[in-house]
Parts: C-alpha cells; sequence; structure tokens
C-alpha cells in the first residue's frame, strides 16, 4: 500500500512541466521532483539505519570511549588522555604489534603484488589455457583467509610439518617454525604471498585495457619486448599497481585470522606475530579493557589514513594517468 | 605449410618458448597448490602416516579421520555446517536485498544532499571494522544478542557492506535509462521499476554480490569469535578453532579432514561462479 502511494512518478500521469507553472519568484522543487526525493530515501532507509546505528553511532561512541576507563560491567570513567599516554609511554606490546604489523605489511604487500603482477605479464594475451592458470592461482586468494588454511599452515611450518618432512628427504633437520621467534612472522608472511591471486586478476583487467596499436606500433619502431615492457605496459598499468597497492596495504594492516590461529590467540612465539588487531582483540574482549581498545582502534584509523594519504602524495610522482593533463 | 613453419627458426623458436612458459606456469601452480593437495591427501592416511611422507599418493586410504572429526566436538560437525549456513544464507539475503535498494537510489534517484550521502557510502568502504567494533559489542551485548546470530547478520540487512553497493551502483549505471523511462510511460512506479526491470537485469552484479557475500561470511573468523562463545552457536571456523584449541599438537588427521569439508563450499561456489568472482574483481578494480 505505502509502495503504490508513495513510490508512484510523476511521469506515469502526464504532467506537463509543473515546475514552470507554479514558477513564483525562486523556482520551487516540482512535485515530481518531491515524490522522487521521497521514493529515494524510502530505498534508502535500511542503508540510512545502518549508516547511523552501526556506523556513525559507533565511530562517534568509540571516540568517547577512548578517553574513558570502560570495561562492560561499570560505568565508563572518563580519564582525558591517559589511554593515549599510557599507550605510546608505557606498553611496549603496543610498540611490539605496531613493528611486527609494519614489517608484515612493508614485506608482504610489495612481495605479493610483485608476484601479482609477474604472474599477470606471463598470462597476457592470447595464451592458451589462460582461464585454467588463472582460476588456480586466484583459487588460494579465496582460501587464504579461513580457519582452514591457517591450521594447515600451522602444521606445514610445525615441527613435524610438510616442509620439514620434505627437508628431511635430503638429510636436512629442520625446526617448528610457526614456534621459533626468528621466523613465526615469515610464515605469515609467505601466507599473505601466496594469495597474490586477487591482485593478479585485477593487474589482468588492467592489462586488457591497454590497446594493442600500442603494441604494434612500438613493435614496427623497433621496440623489443623489454623496451615495450618499459615505455607502454609498465606506465599504463601504474593506476592499477596503485590501486592494488592502496588497497592490499589498508586490507593486511587489519589482518587478524592467521596470526591468531597461527599463534593460538597469544601472538607468540615471544609477540613475534602479535598483530595490532590481536592486540587490540586482547585488550578489548580478552581483559575487557574497552577504552584502551577504542584508543588503539584510534590509532590504528589515524596509522591507516595516514598511510593512505601518503599513497596519495606519493603517487603524483610516479602514477601515470595517460595525456589527462 | 607445416614443414615450412616447423623449418621456420623464428617459429620454432616461439613455439619452444611457449612450450617451457607453459611448463613454468604448470609448475608454479603445482608449488601453489601443494599445500592443499597435501592436505586432502593426508585426510585420507592414517595418522601416523601423514608427517612420514611428503608425497601426495597416499599408501593407504582411510576415511577414519573425517569420522573421528565429525565426532570429535560436543555436537556432530554437521551442527556446525548448520549453523554457519544459516548465517551465510541470511547474509546473502541481507545484502541483496539493502545493498541492491540502496543502489538504485543512489544510481537513479535524484534527491538532496545525494553527493554527500554518496561520498559517506564510499567512505564506509575503506573504514576499518576496528573502529567501530568496541561500541557495537557493547551495544548488542546491552540488547542481549550475544550468543544469538542478530550481531552477524543485522548488518547485512542494513546495507553494512557498502561495497556491494558500490558495485551495483556501477553496474546500474551501465543500464540504458531508457528502460526506466519506458516503463514509466507504461505506468510503473519507482517500486515497479526497480523491482521489474533494474532488478533482473541486475544478475551479474547480484550474483557476484551473492558469491562474494557467502565466501566472506563462510570464512569470517573475527566477528563470530567475539559473538558466538557458547559451544551450541558455535559456526565452522569457530569450532574448527576450539577443535584445534582443545587437541593441540595431536589429531591433526581429523582436523584436516574437518578442515577439508570447512573448504568444501568455497570450492564449490568457486567453481560455479568463478565468472562473476572474476569479473567483480575487475570491474570494482578498475572503475
Amino acid at each position: 500500500m505505502v509502495d503504490s502511494l508513495s513510490l508512484k512518478p510523476e511521469a506515469a500521469a502526464p504532467a506537463p512541466a509543473p515546475a514552470v507553472k507554479r514558477g513564483r519568484g525562486r523556482p520551487q522543487p516540482s512535485l515530481r521532483s518531491r515524490r522522487e526525493a521521497w521514493a529515494a530515501h524510502l530505498f534508502l532507509v535500511p542503508w540510512f539505519i545502518g549508516l547511523f546505528l552501526i556506523t556513525i553511532g559507533p565511530i562517534v561512541a568509540s571516540f568517547y570511549l577512548s578517553f574513558t576507563d570502560y570495561s562492560l560491567l561499570e560505568e565508563a570513567k572518563w580519564v582525558g588522555l591517559d589511554n593515549y599516554v599510557k599507550l605510546f609511554t608505557e606498553d611496549p606490546r603496543f610498540w611490539t604489534s605496531l613493528k611486527v604489523t609494519a614489517i608484515y605489511v612493508v614485506v608482504s604487500v610489495p612481495l605479493q603484488l610483485a608476484f601479482a603482477l609477474a604472474l599477470a605479464l606471463l598470462l597476457d594475451r592470447g595464451l592458451r589455457g589462460l582461464s585454467f592458470y588463472r582460476s588456480i592461482y586466484y583459487l588460494p586468494s579465496l582460501l587464504g583467509g579461513s580457519v582452514a588454511i591457517a591450521i594447515l599452515w600451522r602444521k606445514i611450518f610445525g615441527a613435524n610439518g610438510l616442509i620439514n618432512a620434505i627437508l628431511g628427504v635430503f638429510g636436512i633437520e629442520g625446526t617448528s617454525y610457526v614456534n621459533d621467534p626468528d621466523t613465526a612472522l615469515s610464515t605469515l608472511i609467505l601466507l599473505h604471498v601466496w594469495t597474490f591471486g586477487a591482485p593478479m586478476v585485477i593487474f589482468l583487467a588492467g592489462l586488457r585495457q591497454i590497446p594493442s596499436s600500442y603494441y604494434e606500433a612500438a613493435s614496427i619502431d623497433g621496440a623489443g619486448t623489454v623496451q615495450q615492457f618499459k615505455a607502454i605496459t609498465l606506465p599504463l598499468l601504474t593506476p592499477i599497481i596503485f590501486f592494488n597497492l592502496v588497497l592490499e596495504i589498508i586490507k593486511s594492516f587489519q589482518s587478524f585470522t592467521q596470526s591468531f590461529i597461527v599463534s593460538n590467540g597469544t601472538g607468540g612465539p615471544t609477540d613475534s606475530t602479535l598483530f595490532y588487531t590481536l592486540y587490540l582483540y586482547t585488550k578489548g574482549f580478552k581483559d575487557y579493557e574497552m577504552g584502551y581498545a577504542s584508543a588503539l582502534a584510534w590509532v590504528l584509523v589515524v596509522i591507516i589514513a595516514g598511510l593512505t594519504g601518503i599513497n596519495f602524495l606519493a603517487s603524483k610522482y610516479w602514477v601515470f594517468y595517460g595525456d589527462s593533463k | 605449410m607445416a614443414t615450412v613453419s616447423s623449418r621456420n627458426p623464428v617459429l620454432y623458436r616461439r613455439r619452444v618458448t611457449r612450450g617451457a612458459k607453459h611448463l613454468m606456469l604448470i609448475g608454479f601452480g603445482l608449488v601453489m597448490l601443494y599445500p592443499l593437495l597435501w592436505m586432502i591427501s593426508s585426510s585420507l592416511k592414517p595418522e601416523e602416516l601423514i608427517f612420514r611422507e611428503p608425497g601426495l599418493i597416499p599408501s593407504e586410504i582411510t576415511l577414519d579421520n573425517y569420522l573421528e572429526g565429525w565426532n570429535a566436538l560436543a555436537h556432530p560437525f554437521s551442527y556446525y555446517l548448520w549453523n554457519s549456513a544459516l548465517i551465510t544464507v541470511l547474509s546473502v539475503v541481507g545484502n541483496l536485498a539493502a545493498c541492491s535498494l540502496a543502489a538504485y537510489s543512489f544510481a537513479r534517484l535524484n534527491f538532496p544532499l545525494k553527493k554527500l550521502w554518496f561520498a559517506l557510502m564510499l567512505g564506509t568502504i575503506m573504514l576499518p571494522l576496528h573502529v567501530v567494533i568496541v561500541p557495537q559489542y557493547i551495544m548488542f551485548s546491552q540488547l542481549d544478542m550475544i550468543n544469538t546470530i542478530w550481531p552477524l547478520i543485522l548488518p547485512k540487512f542494513l546495507a553494512h557492506d557498502s561495497f556491494f553497493i558500490f558495485l551495483m551502483v556501477q553496474f546500474i549505471r551501465t543500464l540504458p535509462r531508457e528502460l526506466d523511462e519506458a516503463a514509466a510511460i507504461d505506468g510503473a512506479g519507482y517500486w515497479r521499476t526497480f523491482f521489474r526491470v533494474i532488478l533482473p537485469l541486475c544478475t551479474p552484479a547480484l550474483t557476484t554480490t551473492a558469491i562474494f557475500t557467502f565466501i566472506w561470511t563462510w570464512n569470517d573468523f573475527f566477528s563470530q569469535l567475539l559473538y558466538l562463545n557458547n559451544p551450541d552457536n558455535f559456526t565452522v571456523p569457530v569450532a574448527l578453532r576450539s577443535f584445534l584449541d582443545s587437541s593441540g599438537e595431536s589429531s591433526w588427521g581429523p582436523m584436516f579432514a574437518m578442515s577439508i569439508i570447512a573448504l568444501g563450499p568455497i570450492f564449490g561456489f568457486f567453481l560455479a561462479g568463478q565468472k562473476y568472482l572474476i569479473r567483480g574483481m575487475a570491474t570494482t578494480g578498475l572503475k
């Protein structure tokens, strides 16, 4: 009933330009456009509720909570900047988690994108079996975030794991890589690199947008494969590289499952896999220091926003946006 | 012709490099998939053989691991599969309904402050979950919704995954406006235009949304770990985690078996819908 009454556009009943007819001084919004706006808001009702109830509301609340001491059981107590001060000056685990996450992001994202780009280049242009290869390489990125794969990873790099079984064939005895603080993080980095399929698919789509006439013209001019790559492929692909870079940095800064499962929720051994989000989870939902966890969340937001901002600023120097100058 | 081309050194060399390329791609693909294949093969081996044999062909095949894993926890594994399936299916329905409604409005209708709302929508795509999770948890716990499925599915019915709104807006914009105008001339209101004209044409975008929502919800661990802590409500990821927790470094065979079962639906959706997955990735990545 509501729908048939309110969502009927004016166009249904031919109304000859009501805006002009009623025009008295300033142009009034026509009946039609008012009905359209009304309908538009109705369509957006679920989204509006969500926006205020589970996005904007919580953002404001978490900002407030970050200045309080709150444990779910008692009233929130205003403590001013205490949480932030404590974070930066008295909390070595905060710095550890930041360092671990930074290493993870800085090492794994470029490696992952390098694999993605290399494979995309190999797969491009009329290769037989392209979709077969693409599927094989894409599959791990769908599975990579799951608990099941993290369990597998823990076993592959465990004391009696696959890696050591393979090394054993050659008479080499290995240790448990997930229990060694020197190697535990590397296994997680490897897991992230393993999921290069998603950016690869984006690279492939980008490569397909480069007109083949560019390459034809270049080869008539005598440019070799390497020269073509340097002068055509790479510059035209920089927007896609940039897009993948921004996306993967934001995503990998928030990785959680892998570190939680591989370290059994502790971030160990000796905090060597303590991802930032895992520390936040521990503070907020194990220790129930929810004010402190909110402060951690806001520091994370500032870091991610800052990195993304730097990325955008730096992009002016290396991303090529065609002739649109 | 064939003799000429096989003697032609340029063509011959090209064929060799192409062959080498395929060999490389297959070899690398094998390395990539080896962990998965090893897990499948290990799940079929008797426990004591798993770590003695790095190879893929089991010397002895048994389903014991599956039987043992299925009944290793408080409930049979089918119980957790059902819990996961329920949340996943409801999430898919929620996302399809709420995101398509919002997308139609953003793509086709005019209203005041549209640019602002649209910018806000885009902004929430990149918003880290962690900045809202603490208050959300407090809110859901005050509503007594911890250990229910509500905290997991309610956000989907409120179009919380704005990524999919964006995906559908992009898609609807490619549909010719004449369709809407024709529908209006035929007397269709906005609701009917949306439901009868736009929505059916959106099938590819809806399919992409459904498949991605399915895979992401099925895989999701963080929020399920957070909101479900009663074993009666466990979903597959949380159940696997508690399995790992309770058995420590033993019973890897059953754990692998259950992990394979956990990955099964994703693999199935991947096979059935990879066209949509890849197209979805490509279009949202580029535009």
